[in-house]
């Protein structure tokens, strides 16, 4: 890969529960043209969905960007939802504010930011009650 | 175990993805009915047994590079999952066995479990 960056936005609808994974999937095709390792396709992968999901439950829609750096990969979802009042909380595993219908989907069981950041090497969360949340998450890439 | 055994131990009906079976082997399996932990335990190219039919079980799956979802208890996953599955011809099996009677057989055959890896505050 030269060293150019690759960059894409994608738009995600808050309405459509069906459609919660449609970004994520082009985030995982996209990495898989870009002939990037399939660990950190799967790594991605999941940080994308996750991320997806809670821009859609939380968020009421917004937006993803997959930026592929020489040596790093950097997915950022960013909505203008109600924001997190407490980050730390949001961070403990089992926390959740999901509704009922995400729960009966199989989700919402507070583990989706907390695997975001298991599945990154850094990730950042910027929130603001009435403004929205932002979140970063970076997966280093290694070259041999 | 190759997947066209999980097929047989369970007397599995085959919904689509017929084409991919033998090609398929896997060493892991993994049950849950919540694709939370699905997304936070499965390890890499594992089965997943579920009882969920939602199409975000397929999204769940193809995210981790699941190659086969067994639905348990008879359960018949929804239309829409079914056309993203036959369209990346991954195969789709039904059993009428309970997610721990599916377990149970597919352990005995020799499928192993995941690990759940250690973690602060779980």
């Amino acid at each position: 890969m030269s060293a150019e960056i690759y960059e894409e936005e994608y738009s995600i609808d808050g309405k459509e529960f069906v459609a919660i994974g449609v970004a994520s999937t082009k985030i995982k095709a996209a990495l898989k043209m870009l002939g990037i390792p399939s660990d950190l396709i799967r790594r991605a992968s999941v940080i994308a969905y996750e991320a997806e999901m809670n821009v859609v439950i939380h968020g009421g829609g917004g937006i993803m960007k997959l930026e592929i750096h020489p040596d790093f990969i950097e997915i950022i979802a960013r909505d203008e939802g109600p924001g997190i009042p407490d980050i730390s909380k949001a961070m403990e595993e089992g926390f959740s504010t999901a509704t009922d219908k995400i729960r009966e989907m199989g989700f919402g069981a507070g583990m989706g930011l907390p695997n975001i950041k298991r599945n990154s090497d850094n990730m950042e969360i910027k929130s603001e009650v009435g403004k929205g949340t932002e979140v970063h998450a970076v997966i280093g890439i290694k070259r041999e | 175990m190759k997947l066209r055994e999980v097929i047989e131990v369970l007397s599995a009906e085959i919904l689509c993805g017929e084409k991919s079976i033998d090609g398929i082997e896997i060493q892991n399996g993994y049950a849950s009915d919540l694709m939370s932990d699905v997304l936070a335990f499965a390890s890499p190219y594992v089965l997943l047994l579920t009882g969920l039919t939602n199409i975000q079980i397929f999204r769940t799956a193809q995210m981790l590079d699941i190659p086969a979802i067994v639905f348990v208890r008879g359960k018949m996953p929804q239309v829409d999952l079914l056309e993203l599955a036959k369209e990346s011809e991954m195969p789709i099996i039904v059993t009428k066995s309970s997610m721990f009677d599916a377990c149970g057989k597919l352990y005995a055959n020799g499928l192993l479990p995941c690990i759940i890896p250690d973690r602060q505050g779980g």
